[in-house]
This record gives C-alpha cells, structure tokens and sequence, in this order.
C-alpha cells in the first residue's frame, strides 16, 4: 500500500507560543520548530501497515524553509521519500487555504491512505483532515484510535463523547490518530543517517497548479481585527499545610460559594 | 431579523448543555433556528431548547444521517446555507461539530473560526489562544460565518420562545455515505458529568503516584459532582484512561471550579485548563509552576489534604 503522512512543524509543545504584531500570525521563530507530536502517531501508523502489509510511506509537508528539518525526522521514523510544498507565498495561509494546497500535493499520487494527527498543537483546529477529504471526495476516518486494514477494506474505531464508534470503509481514506493509537518510535541512527539520502521533492504552488489568489495570508476566509496578551492572573494566596489545609480550602470554596 | 443557524450536540436524546450556550450566542446574532441531526428530538428536547430561545427546531432524522458520520451532517448544513441565508452558523467545538463545519465552509465558500469563547452581536469571535495566555478578537470575512463555540465558555441564558419544529428531508449524495458506523460503543461513564462541559473538575497528576491513589482524587469529585481530569503525566503512565486527560493533547476544560492535585503545571497541563475561572491547587512542592494560577493554593501533601477537604465538604453539605 502507498500511505501518505502529513505532518507539520510547530514551536516545541513545552515552550511559550506568541503572535507576531505586524502579522497577527505564529511567531515561528520565538520557539523551536518540532515535528508536531500527534503527527508522530500517525507515522507510526502509517509504518506499522506498511510493515504488515508492504509498500511505501511518503512524508508531506507544507512550511518554510526550515520545515525542513520536520520532514527528515519524519522520515528518519522509518519513511521513504518526502514532500514539501515551499513557497513564501503560501505563508499565512487559513486552514481552507492550506487544505487546497495539501489536496494538490496529494491528488493523483494513488495513495490508499493519507494519515493525520488529530491536531496540531499550535492551531489546534482539527479541521484540515476533513477539508483534504472534502476537497478529494475521499472516505474520512478521523480521530481514529485503532486502524485496521484488511484488503481494500478499512476498519477503524473513532473516538466520541460517549466511547467509540467502529467504522468500515474502502480504501482509499483520509484518516486522523489520535494519541492512543500507539507508541510512536524513536528515529534509530540508521533511519537518521537514512533519511539524508531519501528523496525529497520540493513544490512550489505554481508547481501544484495553485492559483495565488486562493492562497496565503491574502486569500484567507477570517482576519484577525487585534489580539493581547491576556493579563496575568492575580497572585492568589497560598498557605503551607499545618494541619488544617483541607478545612482551610473548604473555608475557601464555602466563601466563594461553591459549597 | 436574520436566521442563525445552531447545530443542536446532542447523544440520542440527551443534550449537552453546549447546545444552550449556542442558542444563547445566537440570539445575540439573529433569530435562533436550531438543526437536529438524527434520532432523539422528543417534546422534552424541543421544549428545552424553546426556553432558551429556539424559535424553529429542523430535525433531519434518517438512516443517511445516523448510519454514516460527519459528512451527511455537512451536506446539510451546506444545503441550509443556501436556503435559509442565516447570519451566521453556530456549532459546538467537539469532533463531529467541528469537522461538520470544516467540510460546509469548503463545500458552501465560507470562513470559519474555531473555539469561540465568546460572539459579540456584530460577529466579532473572542478566542483563547496557546492554551489561553493570548486573547484573539477576529471575523469571518468571507461567507457565511461558521463559527465553532468551545463549550462552557458562553452562560447560557433563558429566554422563552415557541420552538416548531420542521421536519426536513434533504437528498444525502452517495459521496457521503462512503464511510458506515458499524458499531456504536457506549463505554459506561458513570454518574459524573461530562469532562469538557462540567461546573467543576477536579483533576490529579504525578503526585497522585498510581492509579490507586485516583481513589481519593475521585471522592473529592464525587462530593462536588465534579467531573474527574488527569494530567499527561498520569495518563501515559496508565494511572487513569486517556479520555480523561486534560491539556495540549487532551481535553480543554474550562469550568467555573478547578481543583489541581499533584499536577506540577507544566505548559502542556495548563493549556487544558487555564480559562477556569476559580483555580485550587494540592501540591507538595512549593515551586510548582501550577501555583502562579492558583486562586488559593496549598502546599502539602495531597493525601490529607484531600480526604480532609472531602470530609468538610460532606459535613457542610
């Protein structure tokens, strides 16, 4: 089978995020770039079928230059070739903006399967799985936490409020993870020094057949009017347990009238 | 007045309170219409959200739409769109809701912002950025605004109206029946409320040191009718199931009580819960960074902090 990951590179999941004032967009340079954490399971994945049932897994990315750098850890996973959509004009794209661009990246690629995380945890949206499957017409399994393929047919159990729906469809299908569906692996030192020699095809929009008015900061569907920092909260109290910490927190809650 | 479109979350028949919220927001904006998507919309439900401001309840209930998940629900609201012109379509920030508005915004050429905490009356989206230390103010600019509410964000507000109710029959393309719901796995949750809408969490971390030590954590949660959470730390060690993680890659809460034990505060947890409006942190070192959001803090260790809390509680009650 031919699956596609695609992955996205955001500031370090423990560092400060910030907007930039001129933009109103992610301050990229204040953070580390990392490989988004929840794309890691669905590498994984995407490994983990193709170990079981053959083939190739292509690593996709949209970003700027140093995205780079995310689209070779990935493969350093365990991937066999890479692509990377890199042009400045895509810069500040919406998510409609760059669900068109990713649907041109993998259109006529006769991937099975194209995987997601479930989220970035930048944006946090959720949305650009079910806008690639939109804009494709492919069958949309997300926020799957057990895939299983068998054949041309995909069995998947997708997370709800109430427990979990078991889902089948054909292949192909855009599918999301979600963080419980494995462990992700550590690159080994082969698959880094790998990595540096798998292909990587660099596409510009104009390459995808993009027109540029549907992309970049332009072309985005919402505009930010202003953003702040939201103050600091008030430094509350804080007491050392003596004894009587639990009843001095009860006296706390019956005050402020929760209990 | 225009027409605001309200994607009613529902289970079966059960609401969740965000559908309230929603209809709230939508008053601000038009006139309330609310869609149900499936089985459930009994006079109880109709009623309910004819009080809060519902005038029109449209109940699309077909096998199209429970047997195959998100994309019917697009193309009805896409189809909506065009129909009513409504001033804006409201939807809940949960799997299905946003992914109903994702697909409708390509499909009907339309904007959308997610995880709105708040709508002013010219459209004007609030958001709570980078787990809530930056406030967003943005518009659709294009299209109809579909607009995705976090729960528990806006105060749902009575406002008594008559809600019809319209049954509705729209074509469903064989393009969005390609994926079918074979199995509907309820997984007992229980009699505590649901994580991402309840009034007060009450939540553990590294601290708790096992899943057994999650008992006590549970009967402080039980004596406030508090949902339970868990912090990265305590998931990943399988100390307590994943859907009850609260953070970055979990859930995002934001109730009006949060009760942090042994959960240190790192950017990942605090994330999930930093909207809460009233914070109580448990922890025994006094240099945890969860202490900068406390409201009232204390530095102890939690098992007698804790059972000592849940006793008074019980004894005020």
């Amino acid at each position: 089978m031919k699956i596609a990951v695609c992955v996205k590179q955001v500031p370090d999941t423990w560092a400060e995020k910030k907007l930039k004032a001129d933009t109103s967009t992610l301050d990229r340079e204040s953070a580390d770039g990392v490989l988004n954490e929840l794309d890691e399971y669905a590498v994984e994945q995407a490994l983990q079928l193709v170990e079981a049932n053959g083939g190739e897994v292509v690593i996709v990315t949209m970003g700027p230059e140093r995205a780079a750098e995310t689209l070779r850890k990935a493969i350093s996973m365990g991937a066999d070739a890479g692509i990377h959509v890199l042009d400045n004009n895509l810069a500040g794209s919406d998510a409609i903006a760059t669900s068109a661009v990713l649907a041109k990246a993998l259109e006529g690629r006769d991937f099975d399967l194209i995987l997601f995380g479930s989220e970035s945890t930048d944006a946090r949206m959720s949305v650009i799985p079910a806008m690639v499957a939109e804009r494709l017409g492919l069958a949309q399994v997300t926020f799957a936490q057990k895939v299983n393929v068998d054949g041309s047919t995909l069995i998947a159990e997708r997370v709800t409020d109430y427990g979990f729906d078991t889902l089948t469809t054909s292949l192909p299908a855009v599918v999301s993870v979600v963080e419980k569906i494995n462990e992700p692996r550590y690159p080994s030192f082969k698959g880094i020094m790998a990595a540096k020699k798998k292909p990587v095809e660099i596409l510009t929009a104009a390459d995808l057949g993009l027109d540029p008015s549907v992309v970049g900061a332009g072309a985005a569907w919402s505009a930010v009017a202003d953003f702040a920092a939201r103050p600091p909260k008030p430094a509350g109290v804080v007491i050392t347990d003596e004894g009587a910490g639990g009843t001095s927190i009860a006296d706390y809650l019956t005050t402020s009238k929760f209990i | 007045m225009c027409d605001v479109l309200v994607l009613a979350e529902h289970h079966e028949s059960e609401i969740r309170k965000v559908t309230f919220e929603l209809i709230t927001a939508a008053r601000a904006l038009g006139t309330p219409v609310v869609l149900w998507l499936g089985t459930g919309c009994g006079d109880a439900a109709v009623a309910a959200m004819g009080g809060f401001g519902a005038t029109k309840i449209l109940v699309a209930d077909s096998t199209d739409v429970s047997d195959h998940p998100v994309v019917p629900g697009a193309e009805i609201v896409a189809s909506l769109i065009e129909s009513m012109q409504p001033a804006a379509v409201l939807v809940a920030s949960s799997a299905d809701g946003k992914e109903i508005a994702a697909r409708s915004a390509i499909k009907s050429g339309c904007g959308i912002i997610t995880d709105a905490v708040e709508i002013a009356s010219d459209g004007t989206v609030t958001q709570s950025i980078f787990g809530g230390s930056t406030v967003v103010h943005s518009r659709v600019t294009h299209g109809t605004p579909l607009i995705t509410v976090r729960p528990n964000s806006i105060t749902a507000s009575q406002s008594a109206a008559t809600a019809v109710v319209e049954n509705i029959t729209i074509a469903i393309s064989d393009a969005a029946k390609l994926v079918s719901v074979t199995n509907r796995n309820v997984v007992e949750k229980g009699a505590r409320p649901e994580l991402a809408e309840a009034d007060v969490v009450v939540s553990g971390g590294r601290g708790v040191g096992g899943a057994e030590g999650f008992g006590v954590i549970e009967a402080l949660a039980d004596s406030l009718n508090a949902a339970v959470g868990a912090s990265r730390a305590a998931t990943d060690a399988g100390w307590y199931p994943h859907q009850f993680q609260v953070g970055q890659t979990g859930k995002t809460v934001s109730p009006s009580l949060y009760i942090a034990n042994g959960i240190s505060g790192a950017i990942q947890h605090r994330a999930g819960m930093q909207t809460s409006k009233v914070v109580i942190v448990v922890n025994k070192d006094a240099e945890a960074p969860i202490f900068e959001l406390a409201d009232y803090g204390v530095v102890g260790d939690l098992f007698t902090v804790v059972p000592q809390l849940t006793e008074e509680i019980a004894k005020r009650k």
